[in-house]
């Protein structure tokens, strides 16, 4: 007969000292992060709050803060939402082209020019924006005045230097298009080859079966890759900076020359005259943006959960 | 709407790479066709060929002909995309799409090739698709719950609806149990015997017994060594294949005694 052990006696499996050592950094690198975002955030509102209730005589706007960052804050996200409407479309084409329509020998140097774009530092886009594509597009917004006033976005008096809100999204579309691609293109390509079999059998076109195989496998991938880009799209500053001639306006006409700014651009731009109370102020914008951007990735999480039973991974 | 298949002189290439040579076997229509042989012989590749799923890999190319009923597959003006939906698939591995509804599913098809339909006509085709392949009393209750819910034989069975909903002339089967168990075997071979007399049902299987119970016509390939392609040994009436079969190889083969 088998001996029954004793109750006091637990069976404890045993332990390698790898698996030791790999628990205990990861966890420690999982901790770290935490306790980053959480410096971060007591920082902001430490310092943010004196700003947040600073009379209008203290600061040197001369506003409440609710006045002051309203505008900022409408600023960031038209122009994020600009330039994600633009750059997602085609991040999506681009890498579909890449993963699934190019000939072997054009897709993999056109990944490479790609990833590139990634690497150009934002000065560089902020420089180009103010050079070269802000006078390139003065003629189309004088065209846009002329032929699509009636519509409120395009409303004008068109700028003169071209140094718009839609400019300063154009580049931001230009700076996030990588990201995006990138992470789309990596996740086309994983789309099993079952289930694109499983649309061409059925008689799919390549691009029914990119509707039916691969957009459904890899809809969690593009939200998520979509909210990166916004992510950089909320918090890019200089090429913003440089690019948009701000006034601090909430208006969505795209053309005019009265743009509202955006937090992190402003920041930027009046960080190093501010003293006293207007750091502060400034402080409690950026805690806004923070804000924001959190609120952005949950509600990402949460679009991405809602259809979880249908996503595959089951 | 079932149809014949005849195919003569077949060689089918991967590059310059002869992969299957010099096929030609008539298919009867409203029959059940097994390919046996062992792996590597070409019998898969020769299945795809028959709705051209094979042009999927880069190179893929054939000389010879297939007609279904007079009507050449590989005629100039004929777009694959319109072959495939001619000529159902199902394969080895269940593949329902994960992201759709189980009556999405059965609907993907229909909703490729016609533009819209109303809500009635799309209840009937995923009731008539679903009685069709026996799942539609363990799936009535759920049509509107993820496809990839459902056990492996009847993720199966549901791709065999899902093929049938728009009623192709031929139905193509690569090794469909392979992934399966013996009770849901069973039920898929149950099944091919009533499809069989509406739909031509070509199939491919490594189950001998599984080709001896669902066929009317068996045919062996082969391989005539490494490196050679794939060839047709014979073909002919199952009950003949398995009792009498001229070649030796085959009845090796069919013995178990093979190698």
């Amino acid at each position: 007969m088998t001996s029954t052990q004793s109750p006091e006696r637990r069976r404890t499996t045993p332990t390698r000292p790898g698996d030791r050592i790999f628990r205990g950094t990861s966890l420690a690198a999982a901790l770290l992060i935490l306790a980053t975002l959480a410096g971060v955030a007591v920082f902001l509102t430490a310092e943010g709050i004196p700003g947040i209730l600073a009379s209008p005589d203290d600061v040197k706007h001369g506003t409440t803060f609710v006045d002051y960052v309203v505008p900022l804050v409408f600023g960031t996200l038209l122009a994020a939402v600009l330039a994600l409407t633009m750059a997602v479309p085609l991040a999506i084409g681009v890498a579909l082209f890449i993963s699934h329509y190019a000939p072997r020998k054009l897709a993999a140097p056109l990944g490479y020019v790609i990833d590139l774009l990634a690497a150009v530092p934002s000065v560089v886009y902020g420089v180009w924006g103010i050079s070269f594509l802000a006078p390139a597009l003065v003629p189309l917004y004088r065209w846009l005045e002329e032929n699509l006033g009636f519509i409120p976005l395009f409303a004008g008096p068109a700028s003169a230097t071209g140094r718009t809100i839609l400019t300063a999204s154009i580049v931001l579309a230009v700076m996030v298009l990588p990201v995006i691609t990138a992470i789309c293109r990596e996740i086309f390509l994983q789309t099993p080859r079952l289930h694109e079999e499983a649309a061409l059998a059925l008689g799919a076109t390549r691009w029914e079966m990119a509707r039916l195989a691969i957009f459904p496998y890899a809809r969690s991938g593009i939200i998520s890759a979509s909210m990166l880009g916004l992510g950089r799209a909320l918090g890019e500053t200089m090429a913003v900076a440089m690019v948009l001639s701000a006034s601090g306006v909430v208006t969505f006409n795209l053309i005019s020359s009265t743009n509202p700014s955006t937090i992190a651009a402003n920041i930027a731009l009046t960080f190093n005259e501010a003293t006293g109370l207007t750091v502060n102020a400034l402080i409690a914008s950026g805690l806004v943006l923070f804000v924001i951007t959190f609120g952005v990735n949950f509600a990402a999480r949460a679009i991405v959960d809602r259809r979880k039973d249908f996503s595959g991974a089951n | 709407m079932a149809k014949s298949i005849d195919v003569s002189d077949l060689d089918i290439y991967y590059g310059d790479f002869l992969a299957v040579e010099g096929v030609t076997i008539p298919i009867a229509a409203r029959s059940v066709t097994a390919f046996i042989g062992p792996s590597g012989c070409g019998k898969s590749t020769f299945l795809r060929s028959l709705n051209r799923m094979h042009e999927v890999i880069r190179g893929a190319r054939v000389e010879g002909k297939v007609l279904i009923d007079g009507q050449d597959l590989y005629a100039d003006d004929m777009d694959p995309v319109n072959v495939r939906r001619l000529i159902g698939m199902v394969f080895q591995r269940p593949n329902p799409f994960p992201t759709m509804s189980i009556a999405e599913n059965v609907l993907a098809g229909q909703r490729l090739n016609s533009k819209r339909m109303k809500k009635k006509e799309a209840d009937e085709i995923v009731e008539r698709s679903l009685r069709s392949a026996g799942l539609w009393n363990e799936v009535k209750d759920r049509l509107d719950r993820p496809g990839s819910g459902l056990s492996g034989g009847q993720q199966q069975r549901l791709c065999i609806a899902r093929a049938i909903a728009t009623q192709p002339e031929v139905l193509l089967m690569d090794e469909p149990c392979s992934a399966l168990d013996p009770i849901s075997t069973s039920i898929i071979e149950d099944l091919i015997h009533e499809l069989k007399t509406d739909y031509t049902i070509v199939i491919v299987t490594h189950n001998m017994q599984q080709a001896a119970r669902v066929s009317d016509t068996t045919a062996f390939f082969n391989l005539a060594g490494v490196g050679q392609p794939g060839k047709l040994v014979e073909h002919g009436d199952t009950s003949t294949m398995f009792s009498n079969p001229a070649d030796p190889a085959t009845e090796a083969y069919i013995q178990g005694r093979f190698g």
